[in-house]
């Protein structure tokens, strides 16, 4: 299935390594945003809301600030008041004003966990202490959590000053729809009635968090002359410099950001939530601050992605052509206006060549914490709805699944529905190595169902900048700007190597600072393996360019004569037939002869980025007496262009699918009357855990992108995708009714059986 | 300022008198009460250790039954080829508290006293009618396992208290019991209901004598004398199952909240129930 690219044959690249930084994560030694001190530092503490809701009348510290120990206590009069203004710089853009009030509320608290004041103290128990005697005066306010209430003219009004945005006339009055997004094509109107067959229905998702394993942690330093040093755990150290130098009001000049290592992000790290606290609290007290969230605190008032009500209906003729779709998605913002609709309007059809279709998105805030980026943000939501549409079409035709995708897919030369014309794509490829697996045609046992579903992201490029530098010895070290979330470092070294042609052993990638390395997107879009790669690679072909020079001189040959080949320059003048090939360790050695340290830099804004498409297969069986669901097989396919590193590849796959997989079956936010989240902890806020799932098969296509040096796709995104509705189709067939509401908990399943029997 | 101290006393009444001291708390495992310090519930001024009190871990067999430390944990259970044989229902249950990690801690004494409603350690005890050897600052009683908790978080054991063994009655040869929960996760979670039942077959191979006991169904664990007489007297038959499955669904007394309805949980008591009897019936050898 595997293509050739015209290159020569790869020594390294497809190969599987041991990770650069494994060791050091299997034995304690990997440094993560909590276990970096600085001399003197103080605790920092987070004081926040316990409403839902609520007006900010007053807040008293002087009893706080009398605790012994307590060095500072901050509040939003601590933070510049900004004015509203968008921010590129973060997976999507961002409005200035709202991530400031989101760090520290200024006048409402708008979710319980919201941040209102904040404390450093020489030890935990003084902060602690200190917490307890602030005194802040609340009026409560009526709130709204889910997505559809809060469009409700008479719901409770978060933002006097929110105007929809998006409307074909202006808003007059404010309300909780910050935007509506609409793309048309065709006539679906007339379409819908013209066609022979057609399914309708309404879906809903719940907010789910990315649930990564490391909380959120920083450690933050204001000297006495304005220089500040911040180390924390992120998807992008540039992205925390700009965010705190804009939110602080000073330059980014005075600011470096040093990355720890991340234990995980998902998107969910692809904003600042503690970072200008502490540089406040370090301005304040003189000394540096350290703040480490709790896991409560993570879910209280990080994440998650939006919560859902969607609805769908697709027309078709009676041959599985789709003639007509409509698609209607209300996302759940949180807080602040950003919930990933825009996306999930882009790619909720990119699978489908359809002739007339209506998508439309609406962004609404409300009383929970404001959603950040989750893995291919807002598509897999609305893939949930489109492909539970699919597969009841499918049942309605009396078609295959994979069939009726295959009719109507999206081909090299198709307008894709959000806009461009896909090329080099490997689609139909996906669904014919879904189609022609063992798992497709395997029997089912008793109580058990089989899902088909598909999905699609983007993938993007992006500004990068990567160094190579060559030691004396011939090694090289490769240093990029981009955090490693999905084992980027692997593939890094891997496509530095396979370049110099030297063994991946001698080549040490690091994620430099941002006063070390030149600016670089965060890590996210599924974009470093591609862009980042793609820099690291030009990178060491100027290595290359300037070891050719050298050895030119040293020979006395034309640059033209001189070739690198397996890690060594070649003599290829027939003048000169003595002249030994000299190593990168040879020339190393001798580089202060001849021009000095070896080593090259190179930025770029990579473009060409190719899109990713999977299908996923899904077996589960259900305990009809409890509505128990066990997912027992499943085979996820996709376009992966070509696999850096198979293994991390496969890896991207299996998470993605995991938390997919979690998202449809049991995780949700539950909230009690007054808005209050009553499950902030991994025991009841119930992701996967390992013995939940089976084997998670993964079957790479590889159709490469020819904007890639090798032929890399992002590969981290896709597969999170298609889960959700591949196991609600699995259930549709174990069950013989749709569930169209997530999660399918027990009791959810339970009563489907019931009115069933009913 | 709050001070922490930690003792860990190696005689039980050393470990009562300091326990009877206010601001005190029993550590065992400490699984549930590491957890509570952690998030700020649990504010003791002193954590008696009792992991170090002579006879507080271990198993051994004492008159044709066992006796169990009350410390032991999960994991030593586990390997007790010996107690997994005369008693796999009470064995099951210890095991499912928490993960692997957690079971190398996590002992049947802190589970009960945890007197969470929901403790997996628990019913299986109870149907296997096992008591409680409780000693206090004013010497040492014994008491049966379903009189410790009685609400909530809240015990019967009076300040200085604490359980220093378990003991399981004498096994006859057909006899066996087992335990089921309901979680939406395979582990790593809180039992939206469970069911221990413990067994004994007569000669014939019908029921002797039956015991089934229902956690996360109301505030306590429960023994439910009416699901264990149904049984009796015949060999799981569909009748007599269902009337078992109806006695406890009439015991149930649960509360609806984050991790279940009351009427799910109500129903789920009774499926576990039936299940429960039937692999202590076939582990004890019975045929149906």
């Amino acid at each position: 299935m595997s293509e050739t690219l015209d290159k020569p044959a790869l020594n390294i690249v497809g190969t599987r390594p041991i990770r650069p930084d494994g060791a050091d994560k299997v034995t304690g030694r990997a440094a993560y945003g909590a276990d970096h001190s600085m001399p003197g530092q103080l605790v920092g503490k987070i004081l926040r809301s316990p409403h839902a809701h609520a007006r900010i009348v007053s807040i008293d510290t002087s009893k706080a600030r009398a605790v012994p120990g307590v060095k500072a206590i901050i509040t939003a009069s601590d933070f510049p008041d900004l004015a509203s203004e968008v921010l590129e710089g973060g997976e999507q853009a961002s409005n200035l004003r709202d991530l400031s009030l989101n760090v520290m509320a200024r006048d409402k608290a708008l979710y319980h966990g919201h941040a209102v004041a904040a404390v450093a103290a020489a030890s935990s128990e003084a902060a602690d202490e200190a917490l307890a005697r602030i005194k802040v005066t609340y009026e409560v306010l009526p709130h709204v959590l889910d997505v559809e209430p809060a469009m409700a003219a008479d719901a409770p009004l978060l933002h006097a000053h929110l105007f929809t945005e998006g409307l074909e006339a202006k808003a007059t009055a404010p309300s909780n729809i910050a935007k509506r997004h609409r793309n048309v094509r065709g006539d679906p109107e007339g379409a819908f009635a013209a066609a022979e067959v057609t399914v309708e229905g309404r879906y809903t998702t719940q907010a789910v968090h990315q649930g990564y394993i490391e909380p959120h942690a920083t450690v933050a330093a204001w000297a006495e002359d304005g220089r500040c040093e911040v180390w924390s755990s992120s998807q992008g150290q540039f992205m925390v410099r700009t965010y705190c130098a804009r939110i602080l009001g000073i330059e980014i000049s005075d600011i470096r950001v040093t990355p720890a290592e991340i234990g995980g992000g998902f998107g969910g790290k692809t904003t600042v939530y503690l970072e200008p606290v502490a540089l406040a609290l370090s301005r304040a007290s003189g000394h540096p601050v350290k703040i480490v969230m709790s896991r409560e605190d993570v879910f209280r008032a990080t994440g998650p992605t939006s919560g859902s009500v969607m609805h769908v209906k697709l027309g078709a003729s009676a041959d599985g052509t789709i003639t007509s779709a409509h698609v209607d998605l209300k996302f759940q913002a949180g807080a602040f206006p950003g919930s990933p609709v825009g996306a999930a309007c882009m790619t909720a059809l990119a699978c489908y060549d359809i002739a007339n279709f209506s998508i439309v998105g609406w962004d609404v805030v409300t009383n929970t914490p404001k959603v950040a980026a989750y893995r291919a943000p807002g598509a897999p939501i609305a893939a949930f709805a489109v492909e539970s549409a699919m597969d009841e079409l499918a049942r309605k035709l009396g078609m295959d699944p994979i069939a009726l995708r295959e009719k109507n897919a999206v081909r090299n030369g198709t307008k894709a529905a959000y806009g461009p014309t896909f090329q080099n794509i490997g689609y139909l490829e996906t669904l014919a190595a879904i189609r022609d697996s063992e798992h497709y045609k395997s029997p089912l046992g008793p109580n058990q169902g089989r899902g088909v579903a598909v999905g699609f992201w983007f993938n993007v490029g992006g500004e990068s900048t990567a160094a190579v530098n060559i030691g004396e010895d011939g090694s090289a070290v490769v240093v990029t700007g981009n955090p490693d979330i999905g084992g980027s470092r692997a593939s890094m070294a891997m496509m530095a190597a396979e370049t110099l042609g030297v063994p991946v052993d001698r080549v040490r990638p690091i994620i430099g600072d941002t006063a070390s390395i030149g600016y670089s997107m965060l890590t996210g879009g599924s974009r470093t393996t591609f862009a980042t790669g793609m820099a690291v690679v030009q990178a060491a072909e100027k290595v290359i360019l300037d070891l050719r020079q050298r050895t030119a001189k040293l020979w006395d040959v034309s640059l033209d004569h001189v070739v690198w080949r397996m890690g060594q320059a070649e003599c290829t003048d027939p003048a000169k037939p003595d002249k030994k090939p000299m190593t990168l360790a040879a020339l190393a050695a001798q580089s202060a002869r001849t021009g000095g340290p070896i080593s090259a830099q190179v930025s770029l804004n990579a473009q060409g980025a190719g899109p990713g498409f999977g299908v996923h297969l899904c077996d589960l069986e259900v305990d009809p007496e409890t509505g128990h669901v066990t997912v027992v097989r499943y085979t996820a396919a996709q376009d992966v262009g070509k696999a850096i590193h198979p293994a991390y590849v496969e890896g991207q796959i299996q998470g993605g699918v995991a938390q997919g997989v979690g998202w449809a079956l049991n995780e949700a936010y539950i909230f009690d009357r007054q808005g209050l989240m009553e499950n902030p902890g991994f025991l009841d806020y119930r992701m996967p855990v390992a013995s939940d799932l089976p084997m998670l098969d993964t079957i790479m296509v590889e159709v490469p992108n020819p904007a890639h040096p090798f032929g890399a796709k992002g590969v981290g995104e896709v597969p999170i995708v298609p889960p959700l509705a591949a196991v609600a189709n699995a259930l549709r067939g174990a069950i013989g009714v749709r569930i169209p509401h997530l999660p399918l908990s027990p009791p959810v399943v339970l009563e489907a059986l019931d009115s069933k029997a009913e | 300022m709050s001070q922490l101290a930690y003792i860990a006393p190696s005689s039980p009444e050393e470990a009562a008198s300091a326990l009877a001291a206010s601001g005190a708390r029993p550590l065992s495992g400490g699984t549930d009460l590491l957890v509570q310090l952690r998030a700020g519930r649990a504010k003791p001024d002193v954590i008696v250790d009792l992991k170090k009190v002579a006879g507080a871990i271990g198993i051994r067999e004492a008159g044709g039954g066992f006796v169990i430390g009350a410390s032991t944990s999960g994991a030593v259970l586990g390997e007790h080829a010996g107690l997994v044989r005369a008693w796999p229902g009470v064995v099951e249950g210890a095991n499912l508290i928490g993960s692997t990690q957690v079971q190398g801690r996590a002992s049947l004494a802190g589970n009960l006293c945890n007197a969470s409603p929901a403790a997996d350690g628990v019913p299986a005890l109870i149907a296997a009618r096992a008591t409680c050897l409780i000693v206090g600052p004013n010497g040492r009683r014994e008491a049966p396992v379903e009189s410790i908790a009685v609400g909530p978080g809240k015990t019967s054991l009076a300040p200085g208290e604490f359980i220093l063994e378990f003991r399981l009655p004498p096994r006859p040869a057909r006899a066996s019991d087992a335990y089921l929960r309901l979680i939406p996760r395979t582990e790593m979670d809180i039992a939206v209901a469970g069911c221990g039942v413990n067994l004994v077959l007569d000669a014939a191979g019908a029921v002797a004598e039956a015991h089934v006991a229902i956690g996360a169904v109301a505030p306590t664990a429960l023994l439910v004398a009416e699901a264990g007489a149904a049984l009796v007297g015949g060999k799981l038959d569909e009748a007599s199952l269902d009337a078992m499955t109806a006695a406890v669904r009439a015991a149930c007394r649960p509360i609806s909240d984050k991790r279940g309805t009351a009427d799910y949980r109500t129903r789920i008591a009774g499926v576990l129930a039936r299940r429960a009897a039937l692999i202590a019936f076939e582990r004890a050898g019975g045929m149906r």
